[in-house]
């Protein structure tokens, strides 16, 4: 299905204070492929994530989703098929019980009640937080924040799922459930994150970027392990791989 | 323990709105109505009436035993607001000296009658209003305006200032714990490092309204922050609302309580 391709076309993104946060990027994500995004912090990876879905715009290139070139007149559709989970899930939750939360993207895409409520089931049953959803979002724990901000995202059905660093306010065994969530979703996935391990657990492909461009892109197995160039962009071998 | 649970205890008013009673039961708009008329009445008494305004406590009174709401808690929590109703009207004994009235010896100013109009006035809107969140919850208040009509853009103010509220004040409390590590004793203190905090806390609340923006906005946000909450008025809703008027225009507009004073005072003789 062409619909699940996102293609970035020498994107450059100038932030209004002139910061240049990206510097002509390019790649291809097809179908069913999952990415992850490394690199040093301010290298790019959030203000990338926020291109997925025309939360920001380039300043000149191109995002295609699908076929269809992101635009202001496009956005708004082509936000159905991309979900994104922002870093901060506070951020995430602004809806005052976490059903509310969860049915809101349900909701405004017009589905009726019995839908809704089923979609907000199936969604916080993937990150079994059914047992949460009449809490108010200030009393849940940080972990039980970013499991509801995932299902918010994934009660919309997303065809193209983006995460930025999931797994940062997670405990390792929260992490672990992300990670096996994370291998269930089988449409194109893409994971911004500091945590190598968890990429080399979750996707088969990465790209590194530096300094707002493509550093290099291929197989995670063989990026992850080239010491040389980790260590350049303020990165180094993932754990399991370092065989202490 | 946060900054929340301190000072608005937020926490506990969601708390008994979760219980299940007859008032709790009602339809939100319906009890949405109710209150608003309640403090329309109250308000609209002349600011001299004191003896007429007292058997509307029986609408609080009722809510709170019906509704098997804390009658402490609800006392706290005007005592915390008290302090604005008082300074409004503090000065009115010694400005509006005009004895109206002389009762057991004691000559009466116009000026504390009208003293205890606000207080009383005061105390009744506050615990109606505290009443309705405490039967309803916040956002269902909110979600019931939104049904009457209110605008999208009103309640979603409501709503997110509901949400947002203690997210703000505990950024501010980490700004402040982080000024505190380093400044010692009264160095750092002062009102010119207070003022640049302010404007820090300002800057990072504007980042976090834009990143909550693009959250919304991924998501479908269309202007509304819609709900699911079943909500249908019943015949027990609408003799409620009934009841409620009769009450208030029975005792808004006849003089009922000078009536049973009256009949109290024969009956004395």
């Amino acid at each position: 299905m062409s619909h699940h391709i996102i293609e970035f076309r020498d994107v450059c993104f100038r932030y209004p204070d002139g910061t240049e946060a990206l510097k002509g990027i390019s790649f291809r994500i097809t179908h069913g492929e999952s990415v992850g995004v490394v690199g040093a912090n301010g290298s790019g990876k959030s203000t990338l994530i926020r291109h997925m879905n025309g939360c920001l715009l380039p300043t000149s290139g191109t995002v295609n989703i699908g076929d269809f070139p992101l635009t202001v007149k496009t956005r708004r559709e082509l936000r159905r098929k991309v979900g994104i989970v922002f870093q901060d899930p506070d951020d995430q939750l602004f809806m005052p019980t976490v059903f509310d939360d969860v049915a809101f993207g349900p909701l405004n895409l017009g589905m009726d009640e019995a839908c809704v409520r089923e979609k907000v089931r199936g969604a916080l049953d993937v990150v079994h937080c059914l047992d949460l959803q009449d809490k108010p979002p200030h009393r849940l724990s940080l972990g039980q924040k970013s499991a509801v901000a995932i299902a918010s995202v994934m009660a919309m059905d997303p065809d193209i799922l983006a995460m930025d660093e999931p797994a940062a306010n997670l405990d390792p065994r929260s992490r672990r459930s992300l990670i096996a969530f994370l291998k269930t979703f089988k449409h194109s996935k893409m994971i911004a994150s500091h945590d190598l391990d968890l990429i080399l657990d979750v996707c088969e492909r990465c790209i590194v970027i530096g300094d707002g461009r493509v550093v290099a892109d291929g197989p995670s197995a063989e990026l992850l392990s080239n010491r040389t160039m980790l260590e350049e962009n303020s990165l180094e071998l993932p754990l399991s791989l370092q065989g202490r | 323990m946060t900054f929340s649970d301190h000072y608005f205890d937020i926490d506990r008013l969601d708390r008994l709105s979760r219980k299940e009673t007859f008032v709790h039961r009602l339809d939100p708009r319906v009890k949405t109505i109710a209150t608003m008329l309640f403090l329309i009445t109250v308000i609209s008494f002349p600011k001299y009436e004191v003896a007429a305004l007292v058997p509307f406590f029986l609408f609080p009174v009722l809510m709170l035993t019906l509704g098997d709401i804390p009658a402490g808690f609800i006392a706290g929590k005007i005592l915390l607001v008290s302090p604005f109703a008082i300074l409004i009207g503090l000065f009115n004994p010694f400005l509006d000296t005009r004895i109206v009235a002389v009762v057991a010896g004691l000559p009466v100013s116009a000026g504390i009658l009208s003293f205890l109009s606000i207080l009383l006035k005061f105390v009744l809107t506050i615990s109606a209003a505290l009443l309705l969140i405490a039967t309803t919850s916040f956002p269902g208040v909110c979600h019931a305006l939104r049904q009457l009509g209110f605008p999208a853009i009103f309640v979603s103010q409501l709503l997110l200032l509901y949400r947002y509220l203690f997210v703000l004040l505990e950024e501010a409390m980490r700004i402040v714990r982080a000024r505190d590590m380093r400044s010692s004793g009264a160095r750092g203190a002062g009102v010119r490092v207070f003022v640049r905090l302010v404007g820090v806390l300002f800057l990072r609340a504007v980042d976090r309204a834009e990143r909550i923006y693009h959250a919304m906005l991924s998501r479908g946000f269309q202007g509304d922050l819609p709900t699911l909450r079943p909500s249908r008025v019943t015949a027990v809703d609408l003799a409620f609302l009934a009841a409620t008027i009769a009450f208030l225009a029975g005792f808004r507009f006849s003089q009922v309580a000078e009536g049973i004073g009256r009949s109290a005072q024969e009956l004395l003789r």
